[in-house]
């Protein structure tokens, strides 16, 4: 590991793969089909724009002018502003793998996890800039910087798309259905886990009951 | 959460109210010697903040208080001419006029119960009475089914009787509620039973058509339903009807304030509807509202005590000259105090048996700056003086209108000093500083309470400052940023052309293509 951090190559590596991110974002259908094609994805870019649009979700609270963004400091909690990232995107990988198999789609796991987060590359490289500049601006830039804030978006979800078509090799409509069944598996998925979830506080809390009781009868 | 938060605060309070009821009445006094008591406002996150009281009880009053023999029944109207206090008290026909004396005192004048000169001397269920600056007064005689104009001395000068137009469906009674006339001696008339607006008729007594009709509100799933509908549904449905007006004030520039209690929360909510409106000539909404929030009264409603949803605006009382006017809510017996921008300037009162809250309350007006409420179901009156809290939010208000912004500033400064939890003061110390041209200090005040619009006022002038100041250094970077590149490229080029150049290459192989 640590003879690997020493290694020049690797860096030399890892900015080569990230100027392949950035041009997946400029060419996706080329880019996408390379991901796959051509094994140019790497898990470590593809963490760490992950970890850069958290960031931005964070930035944009923390560092955008507050007259376009009021953040109610003593209410808000941080790790719901990281879930809301995490949590729909782990649903939607480990959804849309699940489904892609059984119909015929040639991704991976791990590619569905690196085309999605390439996906995420515009939101980053642009709120944080965008977040920046706010504090120079004023109230009549609010619709400017809600179109431009949409329009990163609108870039992310056409990424998306055109990396699940590139990966798994589908039509546009094909495509398009599998984005709407995903999403219909990530809504199952978070059922279950609901269900789950109460059921096994549910389980938890009897023999916490029973145990207090015998502990009362003993004692 | 906010609604629990609100419901636990209201919950304290109820609890602070029932200990004042047990322990004997000493007068109870904050650390800064303001009278406790709820008076609150709304930040702009719509948190209730509790103030010091912007106004004290100055005393409540009944008939017999103030040497009658028959109590009032069920007063319904109020009216304040200069120092008179005309109440309308409906359930005994009858007009009782006093003049206020000093500060809490009330001296008996007459009492009204017939005019002179017309067939039906007597009055029947008198519900409003208004007084013109020529002194006539305009008697809204609702058990007569007209509006009486009459001299001072009650000789009946014009009857405004049910008008016989075809505009006017007349199969409806003619219930006259609440009356207002206009510098020119036109009448406007709210009555029981019409949708339709304000009634309005010409100086010489003529109907001349409805005024300022509200918009029937329908939603559009309302709308879809009722296209897609066959007639004989469509007839069963509810029809959209504009909604009835409840009450008319008119402030001393001659713009009418009607309001109505016939709105729904969501509709207050998202603005669509209204609970007062001030109306122009031609009977246009003209009510500015800047404010954190609309102008609707209570922000956050909670469910208390039995007491739910929306504020319901019985009566507006309209300050003159200042723009400030303060509505009375009858869902939970509090006044809102508004100032020209649309702004919650404080709320206090309440439904209760103490001074200074209410049973049923009606009818509001104002002296000056001290406030009078009627109750109809305590047959009593209320009467409201600012505190010096109060009196100094109003000076820093009226100094800000008269231009004289340093000592308005100064004003605020002393209001935020009393109650650090004012936006408004805040606000009022930054729109000051940014009169001043200090515009930097000034941003901050704004962005502390969140007031984007006077922030970006002042930080479009900041920035312009700032610009001209560092013009030299914004320019020598944007050059550094245009040159640089350009020299670099132009010394590879150099470099590129020199490595490339034949005289420098070996001609050793001598294969040049």
């Amino acid at each position: 590991m640590i003879a690997k951090l020493k290694d020049k190559q690797t860096y030399v590596k890892f900015i080569k793969d990230f100027k392949f991110a950035m041009y997946c974002t400029r060419h996706p259908m080329d880019g996408f089909w390379d991901l796959t094609h051509e094994k140019r994805g790497s898990y470590v870019v593809a963490t760490l724009i992950l970890l850069l649009t958290i960031a931005a979700r964070l930035i944009w609270l923390g560092w955008t002018s507050f007259v376009f963004v009021a953040v109610n400091w003593e209410r808000i909690n941080v790790l719901t502003y990281v879930a809301s990232i995490l949590l729909p995107l782990a649903l939607f990988v480990v959804g849309n793998w699940a489904l892609t198999t059984l119909f015929n789609g040639k991704g991976k796991l791990g590619q569905v996890y690196i085309a999605a987060c390439y996906a995420l590359t515009p939101y980053p490289l642009i709120t944080i800039p965008l977040a920046i500049i706010t504090n120079g601006l004023t109230d009549d830039f609010a619709s400017v910087v809600g179109t431009i804030l949409t329009f990163s978006l609108v870039w992310c979800g056409w990424l998306l798309v055109t990396g699940m078509m590139q990966i798994h090799e589908y039509t546009m409509g094909g495509t398009i259905i599998c984005v709407i069944a995903t999403v219909f598996a990530m809504a199952v998925m978070v059922f279950i886990l609901l269900l789950f979830f109460s059921m096994i506080s549910q389980g938890i809390s009897y023999f916490v009951s029973l145990y207090k009781e015998i502990m009362l009868r003993v004692g | 959460m906010k609604l629990r938060r609100s419901n636990r605060i209201k919950g304290l309070v109820l609890a602070g109210i029932m200990c004042l009821a047990l322990v004997p009445p000493v007068p109870a006094k904050a650390d800064d010697g303001v009278d406790v008591g709820y008076t609150y406002n709304y930040d702009f996150w719509n948190e209730v903040r509790y103030s010091p009281d912007a106004y004290e009880v100055v005393g409540v009053y009944t008939a017999v208080d103030l040497g009658l023999e028959t109590n009032f029944k069920n007063p319904d109207g109020l009216f304040v001419y200069g120092d008179l206090v005309f109440v309308c008290d409906t359930g005994n026909s009858r007009i009782i006029q006093w003049k206020k004396t000093s500060e809490g005192k009330f001296e008996l004048e007459r009492i009204i119960t017939e005019v002179k000169g017309t067939e039906v001397t007597s009055l029947s269920g008198v519900t409003d009475i208004f007084i013109d600056q020529d002194r006539n007064f305009y008697i809204a005689d609702k058990g007569n089914e007209r509006v009486i104009k009459t001299d001072w001395d009650m000789n009946v000068l014009m009857l405004f009787t049910k008008p016989v137009e075809n505009t006017f469906d007349q199969s409806l009674y003619f219930l006259p509620d609440k009356v207002v006339a206009d510098t020119e001696g036109r009448l406007y008339c709210v009555s029981d039973n019409i949708n339709k607006g304000i009634i309005k008729y010409e100086a010489d007594g003529s109907f001349s058509g409805f005024y300022g009709a509200m918009p029937a509100q329908y939603s559009w799933y309302q709308y879809i339903w009722k296209k897609i509908s066959s007639a004989a549904q469509r007839a069963a449905l509810e029809s959209f009807v504009p909604t009835e007006y409840d009450n008319v004030a008119i402030d001393n520039e001659g713009f009418i304030y009607a309001c109505s209690t016939n709105v729904s929360g969501s509709g207050l909510n998202n603005g669509s509807e209204e609970g007062v409106r001030r109306l122009n000539l031609l009977g246009k909404n003209i009510l500015i509202q800047n404010g954190y929030d609309y102008v609707i009264g209570d922000v956050v409603w909670g469910n208390f005590a039995g007491y739910s949803g929306s504020s319901l605006f019985i009566d507006v009382t309209a300050f003159d000259d200042s723009g400030i006017y303060v509505c009375l809510d009858k869902t939970r017996g509090r006044l809102f105090t508004y100032d020209e921008q649309g702004e919650l300037l404080f709320a206090f009162g309440g439904v209760g048996n103490m001074d200074g809250y209410f049973k049923g309350p009606v009818a509001l007006e104002h002296m000056g700056t001290d406030l009078i409420v009627l109750d109809s179901i305590d047959n009593s009156f209320t009467v409201f003086t600012p505190t010096e809290y109060g009196n100094l939010i109003y000076q820093a208000l009226e100094e800000y209108r008269r231009g004289d912004y340093i000592k308005s500033g100064e004003t605020w400064e002393e209001v935020r000093k009393i109650n650090g939890n004012y936006d408004l003061a805040y606000i009022g110390i930054g729109r000051s500083l940014k009169r001043q041209k200090k515009y930097k200090e000034s941003l901050k005040y704004f962005k502390t309470k969140w007031d984007r619009k006077n922030y970006s006022k002042a930080f479009k002038e900041y920035r312009k400052e700032w610009v001209e100041e560092n013009i030299a250094w914004i320019f020598t970077l944007l050059a550094l940023l245009i040159i640089v590149p350009l020299v670099r490229k132009k010394i590879k080029m150099i470099k590129w052309e020199i490595d490339t150049a034949d005289i420098f290459k070996n001609s050793d192989g001598g294969e040049k293509k």
